[in-house]
């Protein structure tokens, strides 16, 4: 069987899967569209959080992050799973005890204020929207490598999937196809690296093999790698040059981030008890820390393998040569990559051998010039591709190559589907329903859900066809807005009286301080040439706008305490609210008013 | 007021929890991962040192060990101040 055919038949048995899923979990109540009907077992929801949170970003991209930047890049493994201890600590319980909907719900009910509701529903929907863009290119990319369509018709398929069962399905038929995506998701993920480990280790539990001997050279595999990429003239792969104060804020950023995510938080409503909903989170860190501790490993042995690939001799003899690309098989994945424009290399001095090593050291510069070369010929490695290309590059049978396809359209697809839902309950639920319409029947409610989750992904698509220039910078907004707006709100609803005034207060000077720091450096609403700051050298000492989030957050405690101390007190039904929301006594009655 | 003092002792309690468990939290990531590593650097670990193997992977097991923790401690205090939902 061909490749071709095999790709076509893993997508297409884990697309029927979903297809099948979405016909059994039809829902039929707002509970059910909502929330599952609250009637998810802790672990099944761990499993379908894991799917919801884990991107196209995590499974595509993160590894490649490391490979080529190594310690520095270890803030994506803490951030994004450190987040699910705010999570699991600070907000998931409580909000299921309150027992509604939505997270801006919470919101406007905690401060008693419309406003703080509006604005909690803004920040949902941009930073939902912004990041459902990325999956939607995501989706259309996996077609377009695997399965030789062009990225358009890909995409389309892909939203007709999602159609099929986020539309019909609601929570409920999200929540069971994630659990299968999770499933085909993380095995796609850890069979290549099980594979590439015992190729390279001996070990087949890749986290295990990254701390051990490279069976080749008996040495540290770790060690090895240090040793071949400083050869090359590459930052040592283990050792920390990144500046410490924006490498601390960073990683914090992404950990209140995603504590303060949506489409996170509500996936915790969907249980039957508050002491589900503190499982719930560990069951999710459990299925998430499978791939996250693989990822690493997978980072570094890439980063080796591509690293060996190009210099067969060592990096103290001949860089590969260009005939040996272009004939022996262990090479294939070049040229197929080199077609998508994400690879590319060119013998710039004409000597038939293609030398990687970075050109931008000066003792490399040195050492090009006496051996004649003119700079760096492997001239693009996209580091999205690594993933995608690993079991190739590794030499891994047809089938793992078709998983993979299957698993990166999984995690795509399920974190779209988990955002589409945040943006249609936010849009039914706290617009249709809490702005405009409050006496709208159940009936209507639903309809006006499924009819938000259409025109949202319409827009997805249209967006993910047409993606605006700034698509790849909208993952800072979207970290950002969580963490300057939505999880101190969160935070303060539960752990503190503060009023509304300081709520709003709060939210507002969080928000705008930080979509200003953004905006300084990434150009006002992200227009080219618009900046005044770059991250190179940022306005404030080293604090890239990527790691502003967290200062928004402090800014957002700061001023809704000030605000909140200079006017009224909350009243007493306020108070009866926070003191209800941090004990579990009484959930199941709020859950059964709906 | 009975039920007022138990759930105050109860908010206590929880609260003394979360402050330890996020000390925690912050000094495997924070702490050993980054700023302390340099202290840690002479515990070697597979081909790197102590702090690189937090910062890959030791913090997201602690982090794990943190959450359930959390879980069985605060299920037991639900019981304890008759605050649970049974």
């Amino acid at each position: 069987m061909d490749q071709f055919t095999l790709n076509l038949l893993f997508v297409g048995a884990s697309f029927a899967l979903y297809i099948g899923i979405a016909i059994w979990a039809r829902a039929g109540s707002t509970s059910e569209f909502y929330a599952a009907g609250r009637g998810v077992h802790p672990v099944t929801n761990g499993m379908a959080t894991a799917a919801d949170w884990m991107s196209a970003a995590s499974f595509i991209s993160m590894a490649g992050l490391i490979a080529f930047t190594g310690y520095d890049n270890s803030s994506f493994l803490m951030g994004w799973t450190g987040g699910y201890v705010l999570l699991a600590l600070l907000l998931a319980p409580y909000l299921r005890k309150f027992g509604k909907f939505t997270v801006s719900e919470f919101i406007g009910d905690r401060f008693y204020s419309p406003t703080a509701r509006l604005v909690a529903v803004i920040c949902l929907i941009v930073a939902s929207t912004t990041y459902v863009i990325g999956q939607m290119t995501g989706v259309g990319v996996a077609f377009g490598r695997f399965l030789e369509v062009d990225n358009t018709t890909g995409l389309l398929i892909g939203a007709c999937v999602v159609f099929a069962y986020a539309v019909f399905g609601g929570m409920k038929g999200v929540t069971y196809t994630q659990v299968a995506q999770y499933i085909v998701l993380i095995l796609a993920y850890t069979i290549p690296a099980i594979f590439i480990s015992l190729q390279l280790t001996g070990n087949p539990i890749p986290a295990l093999g990254l701390f051990g001997d490279h069976a080749a050279s008996g040495e540290p595999l770790l060690a090895k790698l240090d040793q071949i990429v400083t050869e090359l003239g590459f930052n040592e792969y283990t050792a920390h040059h990144a500046d410490t104060l924006n490498m601390v804020l960073f990683t914090l950023s992404l950990m209140i981030g995603t504590a303060g995510l949506p489409h996170v938080i509500m996936r915790f409503f969907t249980v039957p008890k508050v002491a589900d909903a503190r499982w719930s989170a560990g069951w999710a860190l459990v299925f998430i820390a499978l791939l996250y501790l693989t990822a690493p490993a997978v980072g570094a042995m890439a980063r080796l393998n591509i690293t060996e690939l190009m210099w067969p001799e060592g990096t103290s003899g001949q860089a590969v040569s260009v005939e040996q690309i272009e004939s022996d098989p262990a090479y294939d994945w070049m040229a197929t990559w080199q077609t998508t424009g994400l690879l590319g290399w060119e013998d710039k001095n004409g000597d038939g051998r293609i030398q990687y090593y970075n050109d931008g050291n000066a003792e490399m510069q040195a050492k090009a010039a006496e051996a004649g070369w003119e700079g760096n010929e492997l001239t693009n490695f996209n580091r999205d591709i690594l993933v995608l290309a690993n079991p190739e590059i590794a030499n891994l049978p047809g089938w793992v190559i078709g998983l993979v396809a299957a698993g990166g359209l999984a995690a795509a697809l399920s974190t779209a589907a988990g955002l589409l839902l945040a943006i249609s309950s936010a849009v039914s639920h706290d617009l249709v329903k809490g702005q405009f319409n409050p006496n709208i029947s159940e009936k209507g409610e639903l309809l006006s859900a499924r009819i938000a989750m259409a025109v949202a992904i319409v827009v997805a698509s249209y967006l993910g066809l047409n993606p605006p220039g700034f698509a790849a910078q909208t993952v800072a907004l979207a970290f950002g807005l969580a963490a300057a707006s939505i999880f101190p709100a969160l935070m303060m609803g539960i752990f503190t009286k503060v009023n509304n005034k300081g709520a709003v207060a709060g939210m507002l000077a969080g928000l705008i301080v930080t979509l200003v720091y953004i905006f300084l450096h990434k150009g006002w609403f992200f227009i080219p040439d618009t900046n005044s700051f770059t991250d190179a050298d940022p306005l404030l000492g080293t604090i890239k706008s990527t790691s502003f989030g967290a200062v928004g957050a402090m800014i957002n405690f700061a001023v809704a305490f000030i605000v909140s101390k200079s006017s009224d007190p909350i009243p007493q039904e306020i108070d009866d609210l926070v003191e209800s929301v941090r004990v579990p006594k009484g959930a199941g009655a709020a859950a059964a008013d709906h | 007021m009975s039920e007022e003092s138990s759930n105050n002792a109860y908010w206590k309690a929880n609260l003394r929890l979360i402050i330890g468990s996020l000390i925690i939290w912050a000094l495997v990531s924070f702490g050993f991962g980054i700023l302390l590593r340099p202290a840690l650097s002479g515990i070697a670990v597979g081909g790197s040192d102590l702090g690189f193997w937090f910062a890959q992977q030791g913090s997201i097991l602690v982090f794990l060990g943190l959450i359930f923790f959390y879980a069985w401690r605060m299920n037991k205090l639900d019981a304890e101040h008759g605050v649970g939902e049974e």
